[in-house]
């Protein structure tokens, strides 16, 4: 008997038991599609911070002070402590110090108030140097950054984030503007293209100033300490040589060893994974019920199969009388139960697909169908069905046409 | 079509046979039976239903086996037609011992040589007729277009033309089992084992089988038939008679008076 003859037999048997074929393959569509939308959601979820910290900026390494792999954790947390300085910032920017480092730039930030003709507006403020938009991947949308002499001179001028100016300025152009942060007078002289929100909070809404302008008048209390140094490597591939120039060279100026350095350097990747790990967790726990669900629907195959085998004894004794061999009818129920898993997980794709397309919408979270997935899904629904397939077959096969023809 | 003797409709199968048709000394007989018994055992309960029956069948023989409800007929037909294997004794079909063969190639003995008409027409529901006939063609290996050619002369031989595309259920008890005759011929097997094909039918439709069967014995077809109808056996080139899973006279062959044919 050929595949087409077995194929053909298997979809008239499927045919002709709609109503049962359907409810069975109900189980595969929904367990199908409720892993397909779990995994989306979580690689979705993952994705979406993953660009988020592509925006902090590309081959990125960030110095934080203090200290997080402290075991007693008697030292500051990260970010609490005052260890790190401009000295740190100008050190590292030093060529033979750190030859794979590309650009520093050390932000100090606080919150302040800033006031624009009467309108109120808290944001923080970021103090830094010239070299922070190209760490930061940062781009201006009108007017321009301040420049290395600006820095030096200490002068009053901010760079305003996209929704900061919007708050302040509505739709006016606030380049030229004057705005005050705390009671200092400020001009801006520039407006920071929009990226939306990262790990590190809305990056459109700060007021970026000169490192010295900020340390003179904004948080005059902060003397030369920073909240953190970022470092661009010069690329992808001098990126873990960076961090062991930058790693040694702070050790070294800090006169501290690798197990109680007051000062934390992670990269870009350390941070998503930090980040994602816990959406994995959340994907992998959401993918184990779901797929127990697509278990219970490839249980819910054999079930049926089984039912049809004994429904069916007649029927496969006459066919065995007819000249079936045992081969043919193990092949006829195996073909059955994997076209149902195959048609199961075909409609479970599309609906997981329908679902992806329709979901975000209504949760606000992007879920993402990639096609390994979906190839996944059916490898996975044939599989299925050709495992609830296997025993009801051999059961099947093994049936003496006689004993088969007599049951009732 | 329908006028058409049988063989001219299946020339490929009418090819297979023509080594076994050459003529040789001795002829093996195509069914040999030596002291068959077979013992049905549901737990602690025996049913002794052949206790040593001894047949032979030439090649193109028409035989009627008949006896009593009970007397083990239908079990003697299953063995013959390799759907059930004896318990004891031998059994060589066309020369073959059938007890050695594994279950594959029973089927294929099942599928080639033998045409079987079952006592409960053993269709399948959810066909039409003409899908039912061409059932043992899909496991002979035939095309599509010709399964459906086939089976519909088939079924045009036994006066069926005009109820093809019915199901069983929507079929009389007679056609049901002239369905089940077209589904035996449809191969255009060497050996038709008949368990009661006219049980269900008016003496019209009976003539009709009947006739159809003796068109058949002339074409060398080898003909082995239960009924409880002496007409029906005195159609046949002899009868035998079982009693209780044995022959009652093994030597009593009734040849058939006169030759109308
Ligand atoms: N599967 C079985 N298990 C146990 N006993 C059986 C089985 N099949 C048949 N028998 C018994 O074997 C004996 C012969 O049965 P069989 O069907 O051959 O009779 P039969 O001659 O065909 O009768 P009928 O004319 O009513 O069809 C009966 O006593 C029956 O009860
Ligand atoms: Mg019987």
């Amino acid at each position: 008997m050929s595949w087409l003859e077995t194929l053909r037999t298997a979809y008239d048997a499927i045919r002709t038991r709609r109503m049962r074929s359907a409810l069975t393959m109900l189980g595969i569509l929904i367990g199908i599609a409720a892993v397909m939308l779990t995994v989306g959601l979580g690689q979705g979820a993952q994705q979406q911070v993953a660009s988020q910290i592509d925006k902090l900026g590309s081959n990125l390494l960030i110095v934080s002070p203090g200290s997080t792999t402290s075991l007693t954790g008697v030292r500051g947390g990260r970010g609490s402590a005052t260890t790190l300085t401009t000295a740190d910032a100008v050190m590292l920017a030093d060529p033979s110090v750190a030859p794979d480092v590309k650009a520093v730039a050390p932000t100090s930030t606080t919150q302040a108030s800033l006031t624009a003709d009467g309108t109120n507006w808290t944001t923080s403020v970021v103090g830094t140097t010239p070299s922070w938009p190209e760490v930061r991947a940062r781009t201006l949308s009108s007017g321009r950054f301040f420049t290395a002499e600006e820095l030096a001179d200490a002068q009053t001028e901010a760079v305003l984030g996209q929704t900061t100016a919007q708050e302040l300025f509505g739709a006016r152009d606030p380049v030229g503007q004057q705005v005050s942060i705390g009671s200092q007078p400020f001009t801006v002289i520039g407006v920071l293209a929009t990226v939306g929100s990262t790990v590190g909070g809305d990056q459109d809404d700060q007021a970026v100033v000169p490192a010295t302008t900020y340390a003179d008048v904004v948080s005059p209390g902060a003397g030369t300490s920073v909240s953190s140094i970022y470092l661009e490597a010069a690329g992808q591939d001098v990126l873990s040589a960076a961090y062991q120039e930058a790693d040694n060279a702070l050790l070294t100026s800090h006169g501290v060893s690798a197990t109680d350095a007051d000062f934390t350097l992670s990269s870009q990747q350390s941070i998503v994974q930090t980040a994602t790990s816990t959406s994995r967790t959340l994907t992998v726990l959401l993918g184990g019920i779901a797929a127990i669900s697509l278990l219970v629907g490839g249980i819910g195959v054999m079930n049926i199969m089984l039912v049809s085998v004994t429904e069916r004894i007649r029927e496969i004794g006459l066919r065995k009388a007819l000249g079936a061999t045992p081969r043919v009818i193990r092949r006829q129920f195996l073909t059955e139960a994997s076209l149902l898993g195959l048609a199961g997980g075909v409609l479970g794709l599309l609906l997981g697909v329908l679902g992806a397309a329709f979901l975000p919408s209504l949760i606000g979270q992007p879920v993402t169908v990639s096609t390994v997935a979906a190839v996944a899904a059916i490898a996975i629904s044939v599989v299925i069905g050709v495992v609830a397939g296997v025993y009801p077959a051999s059961r099947a096969a093994r049936l003496s046409p006689i004993d088969a023809l007599r049951s009732e | 079509m329908t006028e058409e003797p049988a063989y001219a409709l299946f020339p490929d199968t009418e090819a297979q046979r023509a080594p076994s048709s050459a003529p040789e000394v001795p002829r093996e007989p195509i069914l040999r039976l030596t002291d068959v018994g077979k013992t049905y055992r549901s737990g602690s309960l025996t049913v002794e239903a052949l206790r040593g029956v001894t047949l032979t069948v030439d090649e193109g023989d028409f035989v009627a086996i008949m006896g009593p409800s009970g007397s083990g007929k239908s079990t003697l037909m299953h063995i013959l037609g390799c759907l059930d294997v004896p318990t004891t004794g031998a059994y060589r079909l066309a020369g073959e011992d059938v007890s050695a063969m594994r279950e594959s190639q029973l089927a294929d003995v099942r599928n080639r040589r033998i045409g079987f008409v079952f006592q409960q027409f053993n269709l399948l529901a959810t066909m039409s007729a003409w899908r039912n006939v061409e059932l043992p063609l899909v496991y002979a290996g035939l095309s599509r277009p010709e399964r459906k050619a086939r089976a519909l002369a088939s079924l045009a031989r036994v006066g069926l033309a005009d109820r093809v595309d019915h199901r069983p259920g929507e079929l009389s008890g007679g056609q049901q089992q002239r369905v089940s005759v077209a589904r035996a011929l449809v191969t255009d097997p060497q050996l038709l084992l008949a368990d009661e094909p006219t049980g269900n039918l008016d003496s019209a439709s009976t003539e009709d089988v009947l006739a159809l069967f003796d068109e058949l014995n002339d074409q060398g077809r080898t003909i082995v038939i239960i009924t409880h109808e002496q007409d029906v056996a005195d159609r046949a080139h002899r009868s035998v008679q079982i009693r209780d899973g044995r022959f009652i006279d093994a030597a009593a062959v009734h040849t058939r008076v006169g030759s109308g044919r």
